[in-house]
C-alpha cells in the first residue's frame, strides 16, 4: 500500500515538474518572439567599408491607413514615375478590363458553390436511403457537365460571340454557323473553341468560359431533383454529357451567343430581340423542361400514386440540409444574377443585386402564405420553393426592372410556384420529388415573359444590337412582349422534344430505371456500393470488423485486482 | 426473478429513470421502438397533402428485479410515466429463467 501511494507521489511530482518545464518554455518562446519583433527595426551595424550605399538608401515608410499606397509610381512607364498620356490611358483601359475579369471570375465562383446548395436541397427533399445517390448525382453533375463543355458545348454556345466587349479581347470567337431565311440571317451555334485549343487560348475567353461554364453546370443540375430515387446511375452519367455538350449549348448560342433568338430585334424589329439578361429560360427553363421530360420517361416512384391516381406525399428526409442548400444556392444567385453584366465598372450590378435579393423574399413571403392560408400551416419545404420560384423568376428581368416590380415578379412567382406543384403532381401526376418542374420550368418561362412587361427603360441601351433602352409593353414597347413570347415557346419545343427524345432512346438502350427491389430497399447499397448514413443500419455493421484483431483481445484481470482498485 | 418491460412516452424517459434509480434498481435498458395502441396514429401536411403516421416514436425500459421488488418497481414506473392522455403506454411483466452477469459469471438474484 506504501509502495503504491510513493509510485503515486512520483508520479505527481513528475507531472508538476514537467509541467513547469513546459511553462519556462513557452514563456522563453513568446519572449523571444516578441524580442525579435521589436528589434526587426533597428539596422544593422553597418561594415565601414560601404558607407555611400547606406547613406543613399532612404528607410521604409509604414502605411498604415493606406492613403499613400498606390501612386503614379505604380503606371507601368519607361520613365519610373513619369508615365505618358499614352501610358497612363493604356494603364486605365487595362485596369477597367481587369476589374470585369476580376468580377466575373469572382461571380463565376459564387455560382460554382450554387452545386453544393443544388446538392443539399435535393438531398434534403429526398429520402434517407438514397442520400449516397442523390448526392452523387450532384457532385458527378458538376465534373461531367465541366468536361462536356469545354470539350464542345461552350464552343457550340459562344464559337460565334465575337468580341467580349467588356473584357477587350481579340475577337478570336468568330465562327458561327448561320442560315439564311426570310432573307436573314439565322446565327444557330458556333464552330470555335472546341476544347479551349488553338487561338482562343485567351484570357477574355477562359474568363468567359468559367463564367459561362457554371451557368451551364445549373441547369445540368436541375433534373437531378426531379428524376432522384429511381433514376439509374450510368444513364445519368450520360446524361450529363448530353445537356452539357449539345440541348444547352444550341438554346444558349441562340440567346447569349449571338444567335437568331437574340438577332430578333435587329432582324424583325422585336424589340431588343430576345432578351434573358442572366438565364430564367437558357439556364432555369432548359432545367425545368429536361427535368419535365425526364421524369415522364422514368416514371413515378414506387407508392407515390395510389390506384386511384391520388398522390401521396414522400416527406424528405432532412429539412434543415434542405433549407440550408436553399440559402446556398440564394448566395450564390448573388453571382449569377449581377456577375452577368460581366463587368464590375457597369454599375447597374447594385440594382439587379438588389432587384435579385427582393424577388427571393416576395417569392418566399407569398408562397408561405398561400400554403399556410389554404392548408393550414406554413410548410417550410414550398415556403424553400418559393425563394427559388422568386429568383428563378427575377434572372432574366433583374437589370431592367425596378425594386417595385422585382417584389411583385417574385410574389407571383411564389404563387405561381405552388399553383404548378400541385397541377403537375395532381392533375398531370407527374412525380417531382423537389418541385424542380415547377420552380425552374415555370416560374422560368414567367420570368421571361415579365421581362416583356416590367422592363422600364432605365438599363440596356444597344443590346443585342438594338439603339436605346429596354422596355416592356407597360412602357410603351409591346413588341418585346412579343419576342419575350416566342423565346420560351422555342425553348419548349426545342428542349423538350431533344430532351425526350434522348431519354427514350436512353431507356431502350440502357434502361433509365433501377429495378423495383432497388428502389424500394434505396439505391444506396446497390448503385454506390454503400449506405450513405452506414451507422443508421447498425452498430454491428462497424463493430463486426473487430472480431480477431488486437482490439478485441483483452488481458485477463485477476479478481482481486479490481476489487482494489474499486476501494481507492 | 422478474423481467419488466415498459413501453412509454420519449420525453417521460428521465422521470422514469430517475424514479427507478431512486428505488435503488441498478441497471436498465433502452430502446426506441414504435408503436401504437388505441391512441393510433397522428396525421401530418407535407407540400399540400396528408399522410398518417401510424407507428409514434416510444421508448421501451427493461429492467430485472428480484420477484419481492416486482410489483413496486411497477407502481413506480406508472406513476412517474403517466400523464393521464392516451398514449401513456403500457408496462409488460414477464418471469426471467436466469441472468447471468458477463463479467463475473455470477447467475440469477445477484446478477441482477
Amino acid at each position: 500500500m506504501r509502495m503504491n501511494a510513493l509510485i503515486q507521489r512520483v508520479r505527481d511530482l513528475r507531472t508538476r515538474v514537467a509541467g513547469r518545464i513546459a511553462l519556462a518554455l513557452a514563456v522563453a518562446l513568446v519572449a523571444a518572439l516578441v524580442g525579435s519583433g521589436l528589434a526587426q527595426d533597428k539596422p544593422l551595424d553597418k561594415p565601414a567599408e560601404a558607407p555611400a550605399a547606406a547613406a543613399a538608401a532612404p528607410a521604409p515608410k509604414p502605411d498604415p491607413g493606406g492613403t499613400a499606397t498606390g501612386g503614379i509610381a505604380d503606371v507601368p512607364a519607361k520613365e519610373a514615375g513619369k508615365p505618358t498620356l499614352v501610358e497612363v490611358a493604356d494603364a486605365v483601359g487595362h485596369n477597367k478590363v481587369s476589374i470585369n475579369v476580376m468580377w466575373t471570375l469572382l461571380t463565376g465562383f459564387l455560382v460554382m458553390f450554387m452545386q453544393a446548395g443544388f446538392a443539399l436541397a435535393e438531398t434534403g427533399f429526398t429520402r434517407a436511403r438514397n442520400v449516397a445517390h442523390t448526392m452523387m448525382m450532384n457532385f458527378m453533375v458538376y465534373a461531367i457537365g465541366m468536361t462536356g463543355y469545354w470539350i464542345m458545348g461552350f464552343a457550340l454556345q459562344m464559337g460565334g460571340l465575337g468580341a467580349i466587349g467588356t473584357m477587350g479581347g481579340a475577337g478570336v470567337l468568330d465562327h458561327e454557323f448561320t442560315i439564311s431565311l426570310f432573307g436573314k440571317d439565322f446565327g444557330l451555334w458556333g464552330l470555335k473553341g472546341f476544347f479551349l485549343a488553338g487561338s482562343t487560348y485567351d484570357v477574355a475567353v477562359f474568363t468567359l468560359f468559367l463564367f459561362q461554364m457554371v451557368f451551364m453546370d445549373t441547369a445540368a443540375t436541375i433534373p437531378t431533383g426531379a428524376m432522384a430515387e429511381r433514376w439509374k446511375f450510368s444513364s445519368f452519367c450520360i446524361y450529363g454529357f448530353f445537356i452539357s455538350m449539345i440541348t444547352y449549348p444550341l438554346f444558349a448560342n441562340w440567346v447569349w451567343g449571338g444567335g437568331w433568338l437574340s438577332q430578333l430585334g435587329k432582324n424583325f424589329g422585336l424589340g431588343h430581340g430576345y432578351v434573358d439578361f442572366a438565364g430564367s429560360s437558357v439556364v432555369h427553363m432548359v432545367g425545368g423542361v429536361t427535368a419535365l421530360a425526364g421524369a415522364l420517361v422514368l416514371g413515378p416512384r414506387l407508392g407515390k400514386y395510389n390506384k386511384n391516381g391520388t398522390p401521396n406525399p414522400i416527406p424528405g428526409h432532412n429539412i434543415p440540409m434542405a433549407i440550408l442548400g436553399c440559402f446556398i444556392l440564394a448566395f450564390g444567385w448573388f453571382g449569377f444574377n449581377p456577375g452577368s453584366t460581366l463587368a464590375g465598372t457597369d454599375l447597374r450590378i447594385a440594382v439587379i443585386a438588389v432587384n435579385t435579393m427582393l424577388a427571393s423574399a416576395s417569392g418566399a413571403i407569398f408562397a408561405m402564405c398561400y400554403m399556410w392560408l389554404r392548408y393550414g400551416k406554413p410548410d417550410p419545404s414550398m415556403a424553400a420553393n418559393g425563394m427559388l420560384a422568386g429568383l428563378v423568376a427575377i434572372t432574366a428581368p433583374c437589370a431592367f426592372v425596378s425594386s417595385f416590380w422585382a417584389f411583385v415578379i417574385g410574389a407571383v412567382a411564389g404563387v405561381l410556384v405552388c399553383w404548378s406543384v400541385f397541377f403537375i403532381e395532381r392533375t398531370f401526376k407527374v412525380d417531382d420529388p423537389v418541385g424542380a418542374i415547377s420552380v425552374h420550368g415555370t416560374c422560368g418561362a414567367w420570368g421571361v415573359v415579365s421581362l416583356g412587361i416590367f422592363a422600364d427603360g432605365t438599363y440596356g441601351d444597344g443590346f443585342n444590337s438594338v439603339q436605346g433602352t429596354v422596355r416592356g409593353v407597360l412602357y410603351g414597347d409591346g413588341s418585346q412582349l412579343i419576342a419575350q413570347i416566342i423565346g420560351p415557346i422555342t425553348n419548349f419545343v426545342f428542349i423538350f422534344g431533344a430532351s425526350y427524345l434522348f431519354f427514350k432512346v436512353l431507356d431502350a438502350v440502357l434502361g433509365m430505371r433501377v429495378s423495383a427491389a432497388d428502389e424500394l430497399e434505396g439505391l444506396d447499397v446497390p448503385e454506390m456500393g454503400a449506405h450513405g448514413y452506414p451507422e443508421v443500419h447498425g452498430p454491428s455493421t462497424i463493430v463486426r470488423g473487430l472480431a480477431g484483431t488486437a482490439a478485441s483481445w483483452t488481458p485477463a484481470v485477476p479478481a482481486g485486482a479490481m476489487t482494489a482498485e474499486r476501494s481507492r | 426473478m422478474k423481467k419488466i418491460e415498459a413501453i412509454i412516452k420519449p420525453f417521460k424517459l428521465d422521470e422514469v429513470k430517475e424514479a427507478l434509480i431512486g428505488a435503488g434498481v441498478v441497471g436498465m435498458t433502452i430502446s426506441e421502438v414504435r408503436g401504437f395502441g388505441r391512441q393510433k396514429g397522428h396525421t401530418e401536411m407535407y407540400r399540400g397533402g396528408e399522410y398518417t403516421i401510424d407507428f409514434l416514436p416510444k421508448m421501451k425500459v427493461e429492467v430485472a428485479v428480484p420477484d419481492d421488488r416486482a410489483d413496486k418497481v411497477i407502481e413506480l414506473i406508472a406513476s412517474a410515466a403517466k400523464t393521464g392522455s392516451i398514449g401513456d403506454g403500457k408496462v409488460f411483466v414477464s418471469t426471467l429463467e436466469d441472468v447471468v452477469r458477463i463479467r463475473t459469471g455470477e447467475h440469477g438474484d445477484s446478477a441482477i
